[in-house]
């Protein structure tokens, strides 16, 4: 029972850490042009340097989309429906979530190695000594760059998992492709495309808020800087796949609206 | 001017400053001394505000800056430049981009100005010429001299020196203490250095403050602590340890 109370307690601090890095973050916004050289070094990590692996992941998963719903759908004589099936599963949920823990897991890594590493050795005191804040400095170029970033590898990934679903689809398993483009078309809505490039920006704000906290706040040393980037994939994943649901229930709600 | 005012100061359950109260006077060289893990560079950390007290007060020109949240912080510590027990040199970039850092986030200088403002830095140093190293190719002396340049390069009124000779080899530890008296005359700074290291107290101090328990156990002219009769200034400036220890 205490290490549950403990566990609790544990948590909501680190919400709350997370919820003030998010406020003071939202308040040093203005701050962005003094460290516009940092801003476009970590847009080029995050954006650029992580093509090949969104890449990889979209296709794969578009393409094993393709085949396993084709393999079904063929029962049923309805295989020219099974590209419209990737089309939503892709916009909706694949493509941001997949993308998003591809990037928790080598860009929220590395910004919470980066900034622990940075901590142990001082040099975010010597920031601190040389009148920056480290939240300028260090974390508004990081989360600005994720959300910039984000959006795009996704829509990155589900164009390309639906190309590579097609190419699949008419190539290997001989689906006929204007009925299967024809179905995408119609049954793929816009809708479904701004709840996957919304939930993007939102699963990179996350990332970059606990990746950029847990590098803040790590403990001493080598294991200090171990624990807090192992944390940092652990909990932006979880906290990607656990909001995932929600916002799914809550945009499809708002979007119905619109 | 520097006060501080009946400074407390607890990690966990261990009291680690207890009423710390001294005084620096503008353009004075300061020297505070003490075994390994008093709290020196603890009390050091409180000057700049990168520590919060948990009771009492620092002040700067006469502001308490115990008081103020980080951003307030920001403009004080405009006033103070710092040198690194480990130099604390930002890794990912070169000896120059560290040194012009400060200038460059100010954005009210010409690249050329900055250039030649890091040039005079690094020649005041003696490290002409190695604006374009990454710290990873200096030794620790050249670190040191390079985190010197940075602390000076904007003209801060005070420098504070965490263990400037820890780590390095006697020879580069004469050259560190030449280079910080050289940077109080030149500049009129203010110095507070925190050491171990007695070579560096003669070289450099004005005035020394000896920190034990918490608390400044004395103070006096460099002549003064060296020639002291107190049994345990007597040990820490010849190096001698207690009896009792060694039986622990």
């Amino acid at each position: 029972m205490n290490n549950f109370a403990q566990w609790v307690g544990n948590w909501l601090r680190g919400l709350g850490s997370i919820s003030m890095l998010a406020f003071e973050v939202v308040r040093a916004l203005g701050t962005l042009r003094s460290a516009g050289r940092e801003f476009l070094n970590q847009l080029y990590f995050i954006g650029v340097k992580s093509q090949s692996v969104v890449l990889i992941t979209g296709a794969f998963t578009g393409m094993v989309l393709e085949a396993q719903t084709y393999f079904q759908f063929v029962k049923v004589k309805m295989e020219s429906a099974t590209l419209a099936v990737v089309g939503v599963s892709m916009c909706g949920e694949l493509g941001p979530v997949l993308t998003a823990l591809m990037v928790a897991g080598r860009v929220g890594a590395a910004m919470a190695a980066q900034i622990g590493t940075m901590k142990v050795t001082e040099q975010i005191d010597a920031l601190r000594t040389l009148a920056t804040h480290p939240v300028d400095y260090l974390v508004v170029p990081r989360v600005v760059a994720t959300l910039v970033a984000m959006p795009l590898l996704t829509a990155e990934a589900i164009a390309v998992g639906i190309g590579a679903a097609f190419l699949v689809g008419t190539f290997l398993l001989q689906v006929e492709p204007s009925f299967s483009w024809w179905n995408l078309v119609r049954r793929t809505d816009v809708t479904d495309v701004i709840m996957g490039l919304t939930k993007a920006g939102i699963f990179g704000g996350a990332i970059a808020l606990i990746s950029c906290q847990k590098g803040l706040h790590c403990g001493e040393g080598a294991e200090g800087v171990g624990r807090a980037t192992t944390e940092a994939v652990v909990y932006a994943s979880i906290t990607i796949l656990v909001s995932n649901f929600f916002l799914t229930l809550l945009l499809t709600k708002l979007l119905a609206m619109l | 001017m520097i006060e501080v005012r009946a400074l407390k100061k607890n990690f966990g359950p261990h009291r680690v400053l207890d009423g710390v109260s001294l005084r620096i006077e503008q353009g004075e060289s300061v020297v505070i001394i003490g075994r390994s893990g008093c709290g020196k560079s603890i009390l050091l950390k409180h000057l700049i505000g990168l520590i919060q007290p948990e009771e009492g007060e620092v002040l700067v020109d006469g502001e308490n800056i115990s008081r103020m949240n980080e951003r307030e912080l920001l403009r004080v510590r405009r006033k103070f430049g710092m040198l690194f027990q480990g130099a604390a040199l930002f890794d990912s970039m070169t000896v120059e981009e560290n040194v012009g850092f400060l200038l460059h986030r100010e954005g009210n200088h010409t690249a050329a100005e900055i250039a030649q403002r890091v040039t005079d830095a690094l020649d005041m140093v003696e490290l002409a010429g190695t604006q374009s190293k990454k710290p990873s190719e200096l030794s620790g002396g050249m670190r040191k001299r390079v985190g010197l340049a940075r602390a000076i390069v904007y003209r801060p009124e005070i420098v504070l020196y965490d263990e400037p000779t820890t780590g390095l080899d006697p020879v580069v530890s004469d050259s560190i203490d030449k280079l910080i008296v050289r940077v109080c005359e030149r500049l009129k700074v203010t110095s507070v250095v925190v050491t171990h290291d007695m070579r560096t107290v003669r070289a450099v101090a004005h005035r020394v403050l000896m920190l034990h328990q918490g608390r400044i156990y004395t103070e006096g002219t460099p002549e003064e602590i060296f020639g002291a009769a107190d049994p345990l200034v007597r040990r820490f400036v010849e190096g001698i340890s207690d009896p009792k220890e060694l039986a622990i």
